[in-house]
């Protein structure tokens, strides 16, 4: 770590730039978007099996309804790549096929799109299709086939499925204190506001597709593989998301379905999948089985730990999520055993969101070590100071910055931590317990290729274009903060254009990289814009040599530094042209490989549970975090704040209920898949450490997103320990968990 | 969504093969999901409707939107737990839409209800039910049968059942009658299909709560979450007491069966018994002695009786101790 060097722009609590355009309406996401040809709208038959065959579809009636175009089924749909075809693009990019034959692979796929001119003529007309199945037996439940779990290929958030260190076994035997717990953590669907949608347009060729995804040239990739064409002629246009949590990484069944209708009907095709649809034909987080084993010295210094996961991978589609990652590079231990395995499973595809691995993966691990912390007779607090490491505990590997132990410690200020015993239980006010409990918030620092071009006018107006995503995150915000931080130059001076493919290609939003990745290319391209602008200018008046370029200022079209002052156009005229023009270019170095990169946190929480109904309340929140240098204070901590509340949602709430006989998920809309909404959110306090780390980015920044939601789960799930006495051994926790610890009446 | 007519109601008035649109905030729903496909939908929602009190009795109009209701003062004042239990049922937008005759006609959250690919006898009489071995947390432990164990989800009737509301209808053969709160929706027995008892193209017009209604008052929802939740099961107690001496006991649960559940048993335990925190509990075992968990929802059972037990207490003031 090293200081963090004096700022005008960087950091500033600037509002959206963006702000206006969304609250005015003029922002445009995927479906708002209206070309000069009206388009049709489609709509998704689904299956109502989970693994089989369509033996018989019966379209002519829904044909001949009210405004129908067209009615694709497998029989006529148009040919693609197979399925996961191109598999080296990996799974964003890969072929995503959809209609490609009679097999039906997980329960609410495609059977059949509907495209009619108004969406109450394609959804009449999808009820009027009779599809007859050959339903196979199928994996719908991985623990009940644990026979066949297997290690997955690739995991993400971690590069091994296993992970030995020590001999776990030994160790354990021997530790004095030790914790043998089973946890299980429920299926999850992100639930953006913006539902998966898409609208496909052809011209000739050229495929034009705006969709809400996060990534643009994997939704590139993905578009040219299944329908192959070449990449050149498919565009993807993302200017707005109306969030992600990765359930937009890649592609969905309705882009391909509206991609190919569209080019049937030579017309643009529109859909907006339905809430109902998201919950199928959008990606979501498979339950899991964590058995997490813990040993320690009686004095409380955690000696072994093994943590093995079982989840489902959907069949064909390449993801396993790391639960165990957070355990690898938390605390220090001897002896350490890490197992992921998966069983292949007929169900929707399961895939990254909100914190792969560690939104899990704290949720059991950091519920387990304040179990064994009382169990020790330490403090939560001091058995998790104690037991810091100084090197990656799974790894070996230096950290890059390691200041865990600092968040922990000022979480504890700002939330006001009492050290001591409590017995569980103690705490009353009135009928309500009270609890108190924490946990370490830790998510892996990453950094992806990405790059950025900049325009500089001679009136000094600045262009900064990339293929980035604002998700809703504050992208356009930050990046113009970086670029008016490099040039010295007025923020109202410039304009980001993100979500083109058109423009350079980025790794787009994802993973929490967004916006060091991004908006390191953003600072390069702006810099090498100011140097040649220095360069120049020295060229013209000897008196620009030696000047420091980080003093360089753009206003009212000069180019000024200390006490020296030149016209854009005067230099542009030497130089002959119109405007100065940079590119930017970042890749993960040495430092990403070398060394083991988190942001970090300690999260408190405050709950109340009624005496007499067990009903669970969370009344406190308080946060202490380290993401490096903070880009804008203000979204930064909304994004902090937005992190808690899904961690509020996870132990309490969030629950996708998968009926196991048929594959299908059955709490399909916002009323029965709870997320934590204003009346369950308390009030959030937010601290941000602000540091600097050098080994992340030139920026110094770290990955803020998915940081919060780390750590506030089981910080809730140990206070309803201190309120109740009750150890979870599952999440989310419901009120009837606590009814056998509720005071008799 | 089936293509239908549409028409707005000049004035109360009934006929057969129509369907009444209130608020639309279930029904137009469960039209989208081609659950409900009525053929002639008369909208309703603006026919004048408003709150008077007739010999000591209130009169709502059936258009009278729950939020509306909740914050009439003479309700506020005299059948607070109406306004208690209007109040932690859906959203202010949706309270705000939503009418007094439409919700007690709301259809059941059941997830299978819901998913026309799966069995239900009330969406579709003779499928089956796939509740019944299936999520069926939030499902009936009264009165419910092996056609069907889905829960009734308003808070808005439970209470208007412990108030003894009267629900006032006309028919289609312009014949008005008048059905007890109580009885106006029924019990699944072989025809779950038949959430209540009015006849087709019947309209309810408006409900009355008598005079004189027990001056002790509480609604009580247990919830998953603070904000809009249906209940994992509620109660509304209204009872006198007299030389501490309960009398006019009516006790109403919600989130337990098919219907707002009259506890008739607890109700008898308790008539003119001392307040007592062992009659209360005999209450509570008197009336959950047939109570039948499905799995998911056993824990109904325990919970139930810790609500009846607190919420009597609470009523009757026997523990001044206040939750915060």
């Amino acid at each position: 770590m090293n200081d963090q060097p004096t700022t005008k722009w960087i950091g500033q609590p600037l509002d959206r730039v963006d702000g206006p355009a969304k609250v005015t309406g003029a922002a445009t996401y995927a479906a708002d978007y209206r070309g000069d040809q009206q388009a049709a709208i489609g709509f998704i038959v689904e299956a109502t099996i989970g693994s089989g065959k369509v033996s018989q579809i019966e379209t002519a009636e829904a044909e001949a309804a009210d405004g129908v175009h067209l009615v694709m089924t497998h029989q006529n749909a148009p040919e693609q790549a197979p399925f996961g075809d191109n598999a080296d693009a990996g799974r964003f990019g890969m072929s995503h096929a959809v209609l490609q034959n009679d097999e039906v692979r997980y329960y609410g796929a495609p059977v059949a799109f509907i495209v009619a001119d108004t969406l109450e003529q394609a959804r009449y007309a999808a009820g009027l299709i009779k599809v007859t199945y050959q339903a196979d037996d199928s994996v719908f439940d991985a623990f009940e086939h644990e026979d066949d779990a297997f290690a997955p290929d690739s995991l993400d958030g971690a590069e091994e499925a296993d992970v030995d260190k020590g001999d776990f076994d030994a160790v354990f035997a021997e530790s004095a204190e030790t914790l043998d717990a089973t946890f299980h953590t429920a299926a999850q669907h992100a639930a953006a506001m913006e539902p998966h949608a898409t609208v496909a347009e052809w011209d000739g060729d050229k495929l034009t597709v705006h969709i809400a995804v996060q990534i643009l040239s994997s939704a590139r990739k993905a578009f040219a593989n299944t329908l192959k064409i070449d990449p050149a002629n498919v565009r993807i246009v993302t200017p707005f998301v109306g969030g992600g949590f990765g359930s937009k990484l890649g592609v969905h069944s309705e882009g391909v379905l509206a991609a190919l209708a569209a080019r049937k009907l030579q017309r643009p095709v529109r859909i907006a999948q339905t809430r109902r649809h998201v919950f199928s034909n959008g990606p979501h987080r498979t339950n899991h089985r964590q058995r997490i084993r813990l040993g320690a010295s009686a004095d409380g210094k955690l000696l072994s730990v093994a943590h093995e996961t079982l989840g489902a991978m959907s069949r064909d589609y390449p993801f396993a999520e790391a639960a165990a990652s957070p355990t690898m590079a938390s605390y220090a231990a001897d002896a350490m055993k890490i197992r992921h395995r998966v069983v292949a499973a007929n169900i929707p595809h399961v895939d990254s969101m909100r914190a792969p691995g560690e939104a899990i993966g704290t949720l059991t691990y950091e519920s387990a070590i304040d179990e064994l912390a009382v169990q020790c007779g330490i403090d939560p607090l001091e058995f998790r100071l104690q037991n810091e490491p100084k090197q990656e505990p799974a790894s070996g590997k230096e950290f890059s910055s390691r200041t865990l132990a600092r968040c922990l410690r000022e979480g504890a200020e700002l939330f006001g931590w009492e050290t001591g015993p409590v017995e569980p239980g103690a705490l009353r006010q009135g009928r309500l317990l009270i609890g108190r409990g924490l946990a370490a918030a830790i998510r892996p620092n990453m950094m992806q290729p990405a790059e950025a071009a900049a325009e500089l006018y001679r009136d000094g107006r600045l262009t900064v274009e990339l293929d980035m995503t604002d998700i809703g995150t504050g992208t356009y915000t930050i990046l113009t903060q970086i670029a008016a931080e490099t040039l010295g130059l007025d923020p109202n001076a410039i304009a980001v254009r993100l979500g083109d493919t058109d423009y350079p290609k980025t790794c787009g939003s994802g993973g929490s990289f967004g916006a060091g990745s991004t908006g390191t290319a953003v600072s390069k391209a702006c810099a090498s814009i100011r140097d040649t602008i220095i360069d120049r200018a020295a060229r013209l008046d000897g008196d620009w040599a030696g000047v420091n370029s980080g003093d360089l200022r753009i206003e009212n079209g000069n180019a000024v530094v200390a006490g020296r002052s030149l016209a854009l156009g005067a230099i542009l005229d030497a130089i002959g042209g119109d405007s100065f023009k940079g590119k930017g270019q970042v890749e993960p170095g040495k430092a990403h490989e070398d060394l083991a990169q988190y942001s970090y946190g300690g999260v408190f929480a405050e709950v109340s549970v009624n005496a007499d109904t067990g009903e669970i309340r969370v009344r406190r929140l308080s946060g202490a975090f380290d993401a490096g240098r903070i880009l804008n204070e203000k979204t930064a901590r909304s994004q902090l704040m937005g992190g808690m509340i899904f961690g509020l949602g996870a132990a309490l709430m969030e629950e996708s209920l998968m009926d196991m006989r048929f594959g299908s998920f059955m709490n399909r809309d916002l009323a029965e898949y709870h997320i934590a909404v204003n009346r369950d959110v308390p009030r959030l306090e937010v601290k941000m450490l602000d540091t600097f780390d050098q080994n992340s980015n030139p920026l110094g920044s770290k990955g803020i997103g998915e940081l919060g939601i780390c750590g506030t789960g089981p910080a809730i799930a140990n206070a309803i320990y201190a309120a109740t006495g009750y150890r979870t051994r599952k999440f989310p926790i419901h009120l009837e968990d606590v009814l056998d610890h509720l005071p008799a009446l | 969504m089936t293509p239908f007519s549409f028409e707005r109601a000049e004035k109360a008035s009934a006929s057969a093969g129509v369907r009444y649109l209130g608020g639309g905030t279930n029904l137009v729903d469960l039209m989208k999901l081609e659950i409900e496909r009525p053929e002639r939908l008369v909208d309703v929602s603006r026919l004048p409707g408003d709150i008077r009190e007739s010999d000591g009795a209130i009169v709502i109009g059936a258009s009278v939107t729950n939020a509306a209701l909740s914050a009439d003062p003479l309700i506020r004042q005299r059948y607070s737990l109406l306004s208690t239990a209007l109040l932690s049922g859906a959203t202010q937008q949706l309270r705000n839409k939503a009418t007094t005759g439409g919700n007690f006609l709301q259809r059941t959250r059941c997830h299978y209800f819901y998913d026309t690919a799966r069995a239900c006898n009330k969406r579709e009489p003779g499928s089956g039910c796939d509740a019944l071995e299936g999520h069926n947390r939030f499902h009936a432990i009264l009165g419910a049968s092996e056609h069907c164990i889905a829960v009734h989800p308003s808070d808005m009737a439970v209470a208007m059942a412990a108030l003894d509301a009267e629900v006032r209808t006309i028919k289609a053969d312009g014949e008005g009658r008048t059905i007890p709160a109580t009885d106006l929706l029924r019990l699944p027995g072989d025809a779950p299909e038949r959430d209540h008892v009015l006849d087709d193209g019947e309209l309810i017009v408006e409900v009355r709560l008598p005079a004189n209604p027990p001056a002790r008052q509480l609604y009580r929802k247990v919830r998953d979450r603070a904000s809009y939740a249906f209940a994992v099961v509620s109660i509304a107690v209204a009872l006198d007491m007299e030389d501490n001496v309960m009398k006019n006991v009516r006790i109403a649960l919600g989130g337990v069966a098919h219907k707002p559940w009259r506890a008739e048993k607890a109700e008898r335990a308790l008539e003119g018994a001392f307040v007592d925190a062992s009659v209360f509990a005999q209450a509570a075992d008197a009336e959950l002695q047939d109570a039948v968990g499905r799995g998911d929802n056993d824990f109904k059972i325990p919970i139930v009786r810790r609500l009846i037990i607190t919420a009597l207490r609470d009523v009757t003031d026997l523990s001044k101790e206040h939750s915060a």
